[in-house]
């Protein structure tokens, strides 16, 4: 009794291994390359350029992602030399930074505020490394570059787009933790819904966030997927129908609640936010009006750029509407649920924040 | 005496007992071996995953040189890497750059080093100690408090936030000893809750002004002030500092605390059988309160460690993972003060080394961690490893008796 099962398993064993064996032989077959596969470098290869994450890894579908796909660009389009240094928690920043340093790296780009007293100590020990770090304003070195957004601006717009496509009268947001780069996009969506409904007379209400006390729904971390869940479907049951979590990997949730609730016959959608969300959830994308994009990876590597070419300077780059830092995203399969009046009503927005004739405040825009 | 509404539960762990008991004192060999296999399978992995050996595995047959030597290359170059930022960098510009891996080694062991002789400590007792990763978080809160908040002379002022480090992590290992001396509540359960409980605690402190830079609504604390640092021991072009001389003398005084004093009798006692204990006159309950004080202010100290050594400012993650490392760091040393002592060491190595090794060979860090997971598989369980190595069976067993009571002892 004892040894029938132990006879299978070695039998289904057996034929697991002859199975891989013959996968492995058929696909070991191929020819080799020729020998001379070594392709010539191109001008910039003694440049390197380095990365270090935070603690969310590159892998965040956020802000460490896409502050390195902007590394990335640059080792294409430059042929940099690039190296990254993953965080696994905030202890590591202090060694990462420092091991970059010996590497020989002319420019580290170091992502997120949680970094900034580590940046700031290997800046001032090591005046000769450039240092760029994303989300952060608080260093003031000769060789720091802050890379900062006023995300607010375009989640404006997402607010005025927004309140006017609901067709509850009800929009909602919620925040990851409350933190500026958080709080910077919940501001400026209820700017643009309020803004909407001074314009029009309307009174379209905004659920889980309130500017001036500055208190909403948050789920305390980046990672509780099914916290963004229950937050989204508790929205909808308070009647909200458009839903912008500003949460990372959380907003994962939101879409699993929309895909339920618009089975059942709902019509809600989401705003995504720093990147195209159309263009990274893994299903739903049908249900996503548009998105408040931070095009980290482009500043990044317009960054690298100029100090490849020798004109680095430590004035922050801000991210705006104005230069394209931040942007709303397109609206996709929405195209057709958002009327022309309302597209040129966005443009004209748009115009007018850069003008200055809309002023989007907010207590956590870069200053 | 109030050990007395305990005993049902001690008779239906006995037999858990025996196996936990066999796990945490196990042979030296088994360590060794646990680790030198844990790397050889980390090699494989390393070679597996890398772009090279997979680019020459699809014509394996037609010259399968391409491929073996890509993976030995891999390998061997992340290990190489893995030396070099752990131990020695020939590459390094200068002497002191060549040395400085090892600094840095003995810096990140500090915290694991303390931690887990907490750990240890409470594994003699026959406690299951997982809330390591809380007891470090509040001891760093209590110091870190000390460290910003209190303007005090210098040397005081360290003194004081070292106390109160020891203090938190103590009160914090102390709930979970009071529950598990009063009312036998499972002190695997509590520690773990209270593990929880330190992060949203900590997390929300850093919400509130008083642990907040002042104009700043980012969760950090402000940094330390310079009074409560540790001195560095090698001028600032290290980050090695006092932290860990105070984890060297822990060392000796957890060693004398076991081997030499009254109280560390009474605990192995108590670990050995408390039945047995508590017939002899000895106060399990008393036993497993003082041990977890003593557990968590350990813990307490490893977050001292990190706040006013290495981070000077408080963040949720000031106790990354050492919390959970300390586990294995005790398991690995076989709950021995020494044993725990040089298992810090090397998992400090894996850590230090395992940051140039990302760096220079692209290696991901993860690895590391792969590494140290499998070292705690193996030493769980000692049978595969002597298989493995075909180490007679009999033969030790024949060793056995002394091997068990001088894990006892």
């Amino acid at each position: 009794m004892k040894n029938s099962p132990r006879t299978i398993k070695r039998g289904k064993g057996a034929a697991t291994a002859l199975l891989a064996a013959s996968a492995l032989l058929l696909s070991a077959c191929g020819a080799p390359p020729a020998e001379d596969a070594e392709q010539d470098k191109s001008a910039n290869s003694d440049y390197t350029g380095c990365i270090v994450s935070d603690s969310g890894g590159f892998d965040d579908n956020s802000f460490n992602e896409s502050s390195y796909e902007g590394i990335q660009a640059a080792e294409e389009d430059l042929g940099i030399d690039v190296k990254q240094a993953e965080s696994a928690a905030e202890t590591d920043f202090g060694p990462n930074v420092n091991s970059m340093v010996t590497a020989g790296c002319d420019l580290i780009v170091t992502v997120g505020f949680l970094l900034s007293a580590t940046t700031k100590e290997a800046a001032t020990a090591n005046p000769d490394t450039n240092f760029a770090i994303v989300d952060d304003n608080k260093i003031d070195l000769p060789n720091v570059k802050p890379i900062i957004y006023d995300t607010a601006q375009a989640a404006f717009m997402a607010g005025y787009l927004a309140a006017g496509t609901t067709e509850t009268g009800k929009v909602a947001t919620y925040g990851g933790i409350q933190i500026p780069t958080v709080t910077i996009f919940m501001d400026g969506f209820a700017d643009g819904v309020e803004y909407y409904n001074e314009q029009k007379g309307e009174d379209v209400q905004l659920l889980g966030w309130n500017k001036e006390a500055q208190t909403g729904t948050f789920i305390g971390d980046f990672e509780n997927t099914s916290k963004g869940k229950t937050n989204t479907k508790n929205f909808v049951n308070e009647g909200a129908d458009i839903i912008m979590p500003v949460a990372g990997p959380v907003g994962d949730g939101t879409m699993d609640a929309v895909e339920e609730v618009n089975a059942d016959g709902k019509d809600v959608k989401v705003i995504w936010v720093d990147s195209d969300g159309y263009l990274k959830v893994p299903t739903g994308k049908e249900f996503i009006l548009t998105s408040v994009m931070k095009l980290m990876g482009e500043a990044v590597e317009e960054v690298i750029t100029s100090d490849v070419e020798g004109n680095f300077s430590n004035e922050p780059y801000v991210g705006t509407l104005d230069n394209g830092g931040v942007a709303l995203a397109p609206f996709h399969d929405m195209e057709d649920a958002v009327s022309d009046e309302m597209k040129s009503e966005l443009d004209q927005i748009k115009a007018d924040i850069i003008s200055g004739e809309i002023a989007v405040e907010s207590e956590a825009s870069p200053k | 005496m109030s050990g007395e509404n305990t005993p049902k539960t001690e008779t239906t762990t006995s037999t858990s007992n025996d196996v936990f008991r066999r796990i945490v004192s196990g042979s030296g060999m088994v360590s060794l071996l646990a680790v030198v296999l844990s790397m050889i399978l980390g090699g494989v992995l390393i070679a597996l995953t890398n772009d090279r050996v997979e680019e020459t595995a699809s014509y394996f047959f037609t010259r399968p040189t391409d491929m073996l030597g890509a993976a030995w290359d891999a390998a061997s170059s992340a290990y190489i890497a893995l030396f070099q930022g752990a131990v020695f960098n020939w590459d390094a510009k200068s002497t002191a750059q060549m040395f400085r891996p090892f600094t840095e080694t003995l810096t990140v062991a500090t915290p694991l080093i303390l931690a887990g002789l907490g750990v240890a400590l409470a594994f003699r007792a026959g406690l299951f100690n997982i809330g390591a990763q809380g007891q470090i978080i509040l001891g760093a809160t209590f110091a870190g408090w000390v460290g910003f908040t209190l303007d005090l002379p210098v040397g005081l002022h360290l003194l004081v936030a070292i106390v109160a480090g020891f203090i938190g992590g103590a009160l914090w290992a102390g709930i979970a000893g009071v529950l598990k001396a009063r009312t036998g509540a499972h002190e695997v359960i509590v520690t773990i809750m209270l593990n929880y409980i330190a992060i949203n605690l900590v997390a929300y402190l850093l919400f509130t002004p008083a642990f907040q830079n002042p104009g700043s609504a980012n969760p950090i604390s402000p940094p330390i002030k310079d009074s409560a640092v540790f001195p560095l021991l090698l001028g600032s072009g290290f980050r090695l500092h006092l932290g860990f001389l105070i984890a060297v003398a822990a060392t000796l005084a957890i060693w004398w605390l076991l081997n030499r004093s009254t109280i560390g009798f009474e605990l192995r006692a108590v670990g050995a059988n408390p039945n047995a204990a508590r017939t002899a006159g000895i106060s399990v309950s008393k036993g497993y309160i003082v041990v977890m004080l003593i557990a968590g202010g350990l813990a307490g100290l490893a977050g001292v460690a990190q706040i006013s050594g290495t981070e000077r400012v408080l963040t949720g993650g000031i106790a990354a993972s050492f919390g959970f490392d300390a586990i294995t760091v005790a398991l690995l040393g076989r709950s021995h003060p020494w044993g725990v002592f040089f298992a810090g060491l090397l998992f400090g190595a894996f850590r230090a080394g395992g940051v140039q090794m990302q760096t220079q060979t692209g290696t991901p860090i993860d690895i590391v961690l792969v590494v140290q997971s499998l070292i705690v598989l193996f030493i769980a369980a000692p049978p595969l490893v002597k298989a493995v190595f075909r180490i007679d069976v009999k033969k030790k067993r024949a060793t056995s008796p002394t091997a068990l009571t001088g894990g006892a002892a």
